[in-house]
């Protein structure tokens, strides 16, 4: 009948679903068999893990909700009881807290990953588009996260950055008021970040979807950063990828349980441990981690408007990178001074995550300046200008060649015979 | 598309498009919709703005008798610290001779305080940078080079009316509403 789905499918139960909804073959189609370049290394396997970390974090997060009270009286002991009285609720908190950590880390190395073979580029900009979206969700909820254990750190990080609001012209004030709920900090801000916090991980959902659904025309970018020119490249994604990215989760899940079961608070700040005071700021108020690069543009620029300004253009430079960098090269490999370049890029960024964690005194304030300055200068200037100027070096004519070096699969060298697709033979 | 353009435009013999009846639905309903979304939108929006138990205006009466002459207190008022300080002479002097030319968001001292009561300086305790709690209502506390307060968190100083002295702040403490009720009570809000 028109319409039907003619499944492959052998289980006769199966089958019947697939016939009539044919998310079976879509999987198969997806994730089976999908064409992938045969080349990957271990820097593919941290979209992998990113999903991973995401289903993590809904999972204890919706258990630790069935025992958090999202309130300013009762938060805090709240949390103190899950870590006491709940059975394995330190577990389900540690596991969620260490996991927000372990989840950017291997976000910030997926985007490496791109920026180094030049994943962003034609036609993966779309992709890489909403893959800097994901980035913000993802930094929202874990800043609402933060605030919810209701500790000294958590109330004075929702007070700072909520403020950034009122750097903006005329209705700054109003905005902050509005996103408060109130003339400060207080219970219904409490109420509503818990809302959104249980909310956006779902939105996240929705979106890595949609990465992923732009990832599967495009196709896989890999470390040549050249195009698959046919089957040839091609390995399927099961049980090739299957396999790589197993391996890779083992070594995920190896860290990430001696950060859990041995530091568990290593990546914490103290001042949390104590119940948010309104009326005393802590000596010193500092971001988690992964926030501390942003935090230290900000705190870079004597301004207020134009450090806020500045934060969020760090982010937003992401957006137009695909446009900003002019070079059609993709691979680092290929591009002998980007190479250079975006190593001090990512020196710059482990800088500020330094000044970020200091006091603006002193030395910290000219690192601080220098690495903002070159942050800056190397999307908007030097990408633009760098790819009229770089010689790339020549790129290989296909994945395979330098796979299986040149005279195709049969075994060493043949001089003399087409260099051209190497791999004909079936 | 392109075919019932060209009708229609042989229909009109030969004149260029003009705006048809149905555009003219097409954009009111449009317009329409629009309004309606937003109207819709509105309730959800103002649903996050402060409530009526939390506008509802609360104040607090502060005696100001055991505060001696360079001491500060904080009271809180509407969930925000206010500083409540009594400024010796030489500081309140202090403020008043500094040229207006000087300031970052240039405010006589004579108007941040209450006429006859020019030892008392009464502020949002609130940096007005990103929101820090400035440090300086005990006399041991970290004052700044102005002697007024000094936010911890960036590194903002005022001095002893809370004019604003050194950034990153932009603009001077604010002041709440608030009125003496005798020489030595005052109450805010
Ligand atoms: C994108 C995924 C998520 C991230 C990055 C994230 C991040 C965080 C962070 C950083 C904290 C503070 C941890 C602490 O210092 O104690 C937190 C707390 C919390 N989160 Fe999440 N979270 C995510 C998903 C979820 C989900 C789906 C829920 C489900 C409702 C949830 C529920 C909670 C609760 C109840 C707390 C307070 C208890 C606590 O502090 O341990 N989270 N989250
Ligand atoms: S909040 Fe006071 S200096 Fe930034």
């Amino acid at each position: 009948m028109a319409g039907l789905n003619k499944s492959d499918m052998k289980n006769p139960v199966i089958n019947w679903i697939d016939t009539r909804m044919p998310v079976f073959t879509l999987m198969q189609r997806e994730y089976g068999t999908f064409p992938t370049p045969k080349n990957f290394n271990y820097f593919w396997n941290f979209g992998a893990l990113a999903m991973i970390a995401l289903m993590i974090m809904i999972a204890t997060g919706i258990f630790l909700a069935m025992n958090y009270v999202p309130n300013t009286g009762l938060a805090f002991d709240s949390v103190q009881r899950i870590m006491r009285d709940v059975n394995y609720g330190w577990l389900l908190r540690y596991v969620h807290q260490n996991g927000a950590s372990m989840f950017f880390i291997v976000v910030y190395i997926h985007i490496f990953r791109g920026l180094y073979y030049g994943s962003y580029k034609y036609p993966r900009e779309l992709l890489w588009i909403i893959g800097v979206l994901l980035l913000l969700i993802m930094m929202a909820t874990a800043f609402m996260g933060y605030v919810l254990p209701w500790g000294q750190m958590s109330y004075w990080g929702a007070t700072v950055i909520t403020n950034l609001f009122s750097a903006i012209p005329l209705v700054g004030e109003s905005i902050v008021t509005w996103l408060w709920g109130g003339f400060s900090v207080d219970n219904p801000t409490l109420n509503r970040f818990f809302s959104l916090h249980y909310l956006l991980p779902f939105v996240l959902v929705g979106v890595v979807f949609l990465h992923i659904a732009a990832l599967h025309i495009t196709g896989s970018n890999n470390p040549l950063g050249i195009d698959v020119k046919g089957p040839q490249d091609t390995v399927p994604f099961h049980p090739y990828y299957t396999i790589k990215d197993s391996v890779g989760t083992c070594v995920f899940l190896l860290i990430f349980a001696i950060l859990v079961f041995f530091f568990p608070n290593f990546l914490g700040d103290p001042n949390n441990f104590l119940p948010a005071n309104p009326l005393q700021t802590p000596a010193d108020i500092v971001p988690e981690w992964y926030f501390l690069p942003f935090y230290a543009i900000l705190r870079s620029v004597p301004d207020k408007l134009g450090g806020v300004v500045m934060m969020f253009g760090s982010i937003a430079v992401l957006f137009v990178l695909p446009w900003l960098d002019t070079s059609p090269v993709r691979s680092a490999r290929f591009r002998p001074i980007y190479r250079q370049l975006i190593f001090l890029l990512v020196i710059s960024v482990i800088a500020l995550g330094f000044v970020g964690a200091h006091k603006p005194e002193g030395i910290w304030v000219v690192i601080g300046r220098v690495a903002t300055t070159y942050y800056f200068l190397h999307f908007l200037v030097i990408l633009p200008i760098l790819g009229k100027l770089e010689r790339p070096r020549p790129l290989p004519e296909s994945i395979s060649r330098p796979v299986i070096g040149p005279g195709g699969s049969g075994g060493g060298p043949l001089p003399g015979r087409a260099p051209a697709k190497p791999m004909e033979k079936p | 598309m392109a075919e019932s353009s060209a009708s229609a435009t042989v229909a009109q013999h030969g004149q260029p498009d003009i705006v048809s009846k149905r555009d003219f639905l097409k954009l009111t309903l449009g317009a329409g919709a629009a309004i309606g979304v937003c109207a819709i939108a509105w309730p959800f929006i103002d649903s996050m703005n402060p409530s009526r138990d939390v506008l509802a205006l609360s104040s607090v009466e502060v005696d100001l008798t055991p505060i001696t002459e360079g001491m500060g207190i904080t009271v809180v008022w509407r969930g925000k610290p206010i500083f409540v300080r009594h400024l010796t002479t030489k500081e309140y002097d202090e403020a008043a001779n500094t040229p207006l030319n000087q300031l970052i968001e240039p405010i006589p001292a004579a108007d941040r305080v209450k006429p006859n009561h020019h030892q008392w300086i009464i502020l949002i305790g609130i940096c007005t940078h990103l929101g820090c709690i400035p440090l300086g209502n005990k006399p041991t506390d970290p004052r700044g080079e102005w002697g007024g307060w000094f936010c911890p968190c960036h590194g903002s100083q005022y001095d002893t009316v809370g004019r604003v002295r050194h950034g990153p702040a932009p603009l001077n403490l604010w002041l709440p509403p608030y009125a003496f009720e005798s020489d030595t009570k005052i109450k805010i809000g």
